[in-house]
């Protein structure tokens, strides 16, 4: 598995990729305590544990490049550059929530930053990527699409079949694999017939690569070749990274004792992303205490600011319910 | 005016369509190098190229994706299905995706996109290749839904979708790529949801579309010989549905037959009945009926998949029952 580390060395990075990761991790706190409040329903996936996959892959895009995921998106979305406030709103089914109410947890989306979806049907949006992929070809472009996805997805079809037109028609799409071991409650040995997810790619004359996903660097180190290979030669990547949800598949689940143990869990959470890289600020002294409370403070601040927002924010009215079904134009 | 067949009426829209805007494209299997299974884009690559004529590998399911990705960064792809039978493997992304892309996003994404191809049964093409599945595409908001019956409808239907901002589903008919009728060469477009009286009379109303439309003619032709004078409505586009039109027909002739090529149960022929018995209740002088496939998978057999089809001779049928002539 890689585990390069080229880029650890600049403070301020590290320090933006931390506070990223960090963002992520007590924004989806809140967002658990609203589910337990009853402020946010629905189907809900958080995505602790898996942060230094969004931060690592997303800090090295250009505004104009696009990304689609999965219906655990929340952590994606923020750090893509979604504002914190029309993500909780959304979450809160409230009007001033980025899709206005009407995708909720699952549906995040946000045109002004190329955050496609928040898809809620498994692999159904790997085709879509595809398709991002190639419009961006048709039009002679140089943006990359990002098409995240669990393990799980890679056994049905639509990712077979993306595959192999990204291959075929060369397609600047980076297919992340979030290798987090369980499709719901199903552990990745009980449902792929090969352990190793990226070697698929083989199979569509495709780049591919296994990557360590607590590992922030490694990430990044993975992802700026596959982003290059996009850009240059219209030329597709698939990643496999390794990673673990230290919660349950939605809020509706216990953390473990159905399909995986508490020793498990709290083995992977000894790996947790945003302890690896704090532990190795600190060791080489480029984050103090002080900083680190402050950074915390400012995020607890942002968290509840977006609370505080979502809370005030007005919900859909009656008129809205038939809005957006269709558009009133043609060109 | 040029008579020229369903066929080339539709390859005139895409290539008019293409050449209007740069951002119109078509994929499907066998669009390019081969011309089209039916030879619908016939001479279109050679003119476009094969980037904006795409042929694609036997996966539904990835390219009709595919184009619903193209159309959220703003291009307008047409998807051809070899037949709608085949799109069932894509219905996830006609229904998962397209119809709903532009409310779940709050109304951020709207899908300029059109898929099309044959639909219905043609002959002795048996149970997986003969079925009708207005009802089903129909039923989803988010969707619109043509089916042009008629060369000139199919060309001016064809480039109304296309133009569309929403996701509009065109059925065709592989029985009618080489009927003729007169279309004119210059650009023109049929507005989606507006029916078409294709046959004027005030004894009976027959409502109907896509194919059917054509055997509601022929039976209107047959009946007049009696002096039975037969409304033809075409519906054209299924969703939205010209309900004023179906009213306004029915309140004149007060009685109506609903002829459509798929199966009877919940199929359009009920919506269009709940239509007539909510607003033309009062004006009813006998039962609605409706003419439809038989309940069962098309069958190979020629006697036995003739008689599971709907035809001139069900429907005049029909039309004699509700107005009580004994045949």
């Amino acid at each position: 598995m890689a585990s390069r580390k080229k880029t650890d060395n600049d403070t301020a990075l590290n320090r933006s990729l931390l506070h990223s990761m960090i963002l992520q991790r007590r924004f989806e706190e809140k967002v658990a305590e609203a589910y337990a409040l009853g402020k946010v329903g629905g189907f809900c996936h958080l995505y602790i544990g898996q942060e230094a996959v969004s931060t690592g892959i997303l800090s090295l895009l250009r505004d104009d490049d696009y990304v689609l995921t999965t219906y655990r998106d929340h952590g994606q979305a923020i750090v893509r550059g979604m504002s914190p406030r029309s993500v909780m709103a959304e979450l809160f089914g409230r009007i001033d929530g980025c899709s206005r109410g009407k995708g909720g947890s699952m549906h995040l989306f946000d045109r002004h930053v190329n955050f496609l979806g928040g898809h809620g049907i498994v692999g159904g949006h790997v085709p879509i990527a595809t398709g991002v992929g190639f419009a961006i070809k048709y039009r002679g472009g140089d943006q990359v699409c990002i098409c995240f996805m669990g393990e799980a997805a890679v056994n049905n079809g639509a990712f077979h079949e993306s595959l192999n037109m990204a291959g075929l028609w060369r397609l600047p799409v980076v297919y992340v694999i979030e290798n987090n071991r369980y499709g719901m409650g199903t552990a990745v040995e009980r449902a792929s017939s090969i352990a190793d997810m990226h070697v698929r790619g083989d199979t569509y004359s495709m780049a591919n690569e296994v990557v360590d996903g607590q590992d922030v660097f490694a990430v990044r180190d993975a992802t700026q070749e596959a982003i290059d290979r996009a850009r240059k030669d219209y030329a597709p990547t698939l990643l496999e990274v390794r990673t673990y949800r230290f919660m349950g598949h939605s809020m509706s689940d216990a953390a473990s004792g159905t399909y995986r143990t508490k020793d498990e869990l709290e083995q992977y959470r000894k790996r947790d992303p945003i302890n690896l890289l704090k532990g190795k600020m600190q060791a080489d002294k480029s984050l103090s205490d002080a900083d680190l409370t402050a950074m915390e403070a400012e995020i607890g601040a942002t968290v509840q600011d977006s609370w505080d927002f979502a809370d005030a924010s007005p919900e859909p009215p009656l008129e809205a319910l038939y809005e957006d079904v269709y558009v009133g134009t043609s060109t | 005016m040029p008579l020229i067949t369903y066929r080339d009426a539709l390859n005139q829209a895409l290539r008019e369509e293409m050449n209007r805007d740069d951002r119109v494209f078509l994929m499907g299997e066998e669009v390019g190098v081969y011309n089209g299974a039916y030879k619908v884009s016939k001479g279109l690559l050679e003119e476009f190229g094969e980037m904006r004529v795409v042929d694609t590998p036997i996966t539904e399911l990835g390219f009709t994706g595919v184009g619903v990705g193209a159309a959220m960064v703003g291009l307008r792809p047409i998807v051809e299905f070899m037949t709608w039978n085949f799109a069932l493997l894509a219905l996830d992304q006609i229904v998962n995706a397209a119809a709903k892309m532009l409310y779940m996003s709050g109304g951020q994404f709207p899908m300029p996109m059109v898929f099309r191809g044959p639909n219905g049964a043609a002959l002795q093409l048996s149970a997986q290749h003969s079925q009708a599945w207005e009802s089903w595409l129909a039923h989803i908001p988010g969707l619109k839904v043509v089916t042009p019956g008629t060369p000139y409808d199919a060309k001016g239907l064809l480039k109304s979708a296309i133009r569309d901002d929403n996701p509009v589903i065109v059925l065709e008919g592989e029985m009618l790529y080489n009927t003729k009728g007169e279309v004119p060469d210059e650009d023109y477009v049929i507005p989606l949801g507006k029916a078409d009286l294709k046959r004027e009379g005030d004894h009976c109303s027959i409502i109907t579309s896509g194919k059917m439309a054509l055997v509601a003619m022929q039976v209107a032709d047959q009946m007049a010989k009696d002096g039975i004078r037969i409304d033809v409505v075409d519906l054209r586009t299924i969703r939205p549905m010209d309900v004023d039109a179906i009213t306004a027909s029915v309140r004149k002739t007060n009685r109506a037959v609903v002829l459509e090529e798929g199966w009877e149960i919940c199929g359009i022929g009920a919506q269009v009945v709940d239509y007539i018995q909510r607003d033309c209740f009062d004006h009813l002088d006998a039962p609605v009926l409706r003419v439809h496939q038989a309940d069962v998978p098309m069958p190979y057999a020629k006697g036995i998949e003739k008689a599971a089809k709907p035809d001139v001779a069900k429907t005049i049928a029909a039309v004699k029952k509700v107005m009580y002539i004994e045949s």
